[in-house]
């Protein structure tokens, strides 16, 4: 007898680069459950604060719970504080959020994408338990093990062990990462069975935000 | 003469069957500030007098939000007041997110009344020194409530609290009726002139008044001090000196705003006092 799991993948993959004075965060809107499809709508981004946007894959019930929590929390954050909450804060409560449920985790994989203090673009990337870096470009879910080597190739991050430090912003002008990012997905889509559909870009700069889509292959 | 004796206990009646605890708390009220709501049927606005303790201190913060679609203005004990806004604020918060949807404002007040019931009850607490008047708006409509330290509260159509509310009080029963169908910049105007009611000669300007909104497709937002300071000027609701002639009845009367140009509101100066006969505008 397999024993009940509380858990499920609703596969998926989300993918977020930084530059130097935007954002760009997109994932596809497949939702399938093993090897059958529920939606080839659902959108995986939410919109956290002006400056701050979360991509997760992985258990839908425990993204959407997630991206509730935050609202939440964030509401609370801007009655006290009077601002809303910058990027690098948002990073750092989303940490200590997953860490809280560490031995009974959220499984979701997440990204977060925005502008820090200086209005230059950041990226987090988490594990399910809140492990995060800040980095230049980071993929999550089911098509990241396609999608990550390939960013690598193109982005080259430089090493933290380097000196003197690098900046962890990559060097792409704004309409190269777009074209970047649907490049990505174009390919994960053929080889991830869980990754296609639609993708949803959206684009965070100094004049605010912006969303697009790119269907994706449906098979 | 038995007030003294059974008014050391909030659990204790009176011979009367008075609590004489809550009634002081309510008093509490009367000695703050004023602060002022009325109501349309599609806006609620909120307006206060902000003094400050001294010339070297901020003014103290009289008006909250709560919410997207609740906002609160309080007179007594601010500190009481930041409390059950915090607790308002959380209320909304869990409720958003277990429904998903705004709370009905009618809800909020009666959790709020209960909270303040619950301290006339305990002997180890004491009632709420503050009073609040809370501005929403939801599925119903716009609603104006009065919560009170006793645990009650009311709605209406218009109310003022607080020191010197009587005066706006007058006033803002001279004019609810055409309350319902004003429009929001009318609703604004006519609290700024309740609030310089309660000022009795002391000129009104946007730096002792704050003033807040919330209407349908606008969320409760407070107004800034700039915007305030030109719909004071533009109404033109600057007391004029005494020299000025005296009211009598004017053209435009209790008729629901006109709008468009207003009269230069004139005000005998010896209105000053309350009780003193109602004033024209």
């Amino acid at each position: 007898m397999s024993r009940f799991s509380p858990y499920d993948n609703n596969g998926g993959s989300c993918v977020a680069i930084a530059g130097a004075d935007y954002c760009v965060i997109a994932s596809d809107t497949r939702m399938s459950t093993g090897y059958n499809i529920l939606t080839r709508d659902h959108s995986k981004i939410y919109k956290l604060a002006d400056k701050c946007i979360l991509a997760s894959s992985g258990f839908q019930a425990d993204m959407k719970a997630l991206q509730k929590l935050l609202a939440a929390r964030h509401l609370i954050y801007q009655h006290q504080h009077n601002k809303q909450m910058s990027c690098p804060a948002m990073g750092q409560l989303l940490s200590n959020t997953l860490y809280y449920k560490r031995f009974f985790p959220y499984y979701t994989f997440n990204v977060l994408g925005g502008l820090d203090n200086e209005g230059k673009g950041c990226v987090y990337t988490y594990d399910a338990v809140g492990s995060y870096e800040r980095v230049g470009y980071s993929a999550q879910g089911s098509g990241s093990v396609l999608i990550m080597p390939f960013l690598d190739n193109q982005l080259k991050s430089p090493s933290p062990l380097l000196l003197p430090a690098q900046d962890a912003v990559t060097p792409l002008s704004q309409s190269e990462a777009i074209d970047l990012v649907k490049t990505c997905f174009a390919s994960a889509t053929e080889r991830d069975i869980h990754t296609g559909d639609n993708l949803e870009i959206v684009v965070l700069n100094a004049g605010g935000i912006h969303r697009e889509f790119m269907p994706l292959r449906r098979d | 003469m038995f007030r003294n004796q059974y008014d050391t206990d909030v659990t204790t009646w009176s011979p009367a069957g008075r609590l004489f605890q809550v009634e002081y708390a309510m008093e509490a009220v009367k000695q703050g500030s004023a602060a002022i709501g009325l109501r349309s049927k599609t806006h609620v606005v909120l307006a206060c007098v902000n003094k400050a303790q001294s010339e070297l201190s901020s003014h103290q913060r009289k008006i909250f939000k709560v919410d997207d679609h609740i906002g609160v203005a309080i007179a007594g004990l601010t500190a009481d007041g930041r409390v059950l806004s915090r607790y308002m604020r959380s209320e909304c918060i869990n409720y958003s997110f277990t429904y998903e949807s705004p709370l009905p404002v009618g809800r909020l007040v009666v959790q709020l009344a209960d909270k303040a019931q619950v301290c006339t009850q305990r002997s180890w607490k004491r009632p709420y020194g503050v009073g609040l008047l809370v501005a929403g708006l939801d599925e119903s409509g716009a609603h104006l409530y009065y919560n009170c330290p006793s645990g009650n509260y009311f709605e209406y159509q218009a109310f003022a609290i607080g020191s010197r509310s009587q005066a706006a009080k007058t006033y803002l029963e001279r004019r609810f009726e055409s309350f319902n169908d004003s429009s929001r910049d009318d609703l604004v105007k006519d609290a700024l002139i309740a609030v310089r009611e309660t000022l009795q000669g002391e000129t009104l300007k946007s730096s002792i008044c704050t003033v807040a909104v919330v209407g349908i497709n606008e969320p409760f937002h407070i107004l800034d001090q700039d915007a305030v300071q030109k719909l004071i000027d533009a109404f033109e609701i600057v007391k004029e000196p005494a020299s000025e002639a005296p009211a009598a009845a004017e053209p435009e009367g209790g008729a629901g705003g006109a709008g468009g140009d207003d009269d230069a509101a004139q005000d005998p100066p010896a209105a000053a006092d309350e009780g003193a006969a109602p004033m024209e505008i």
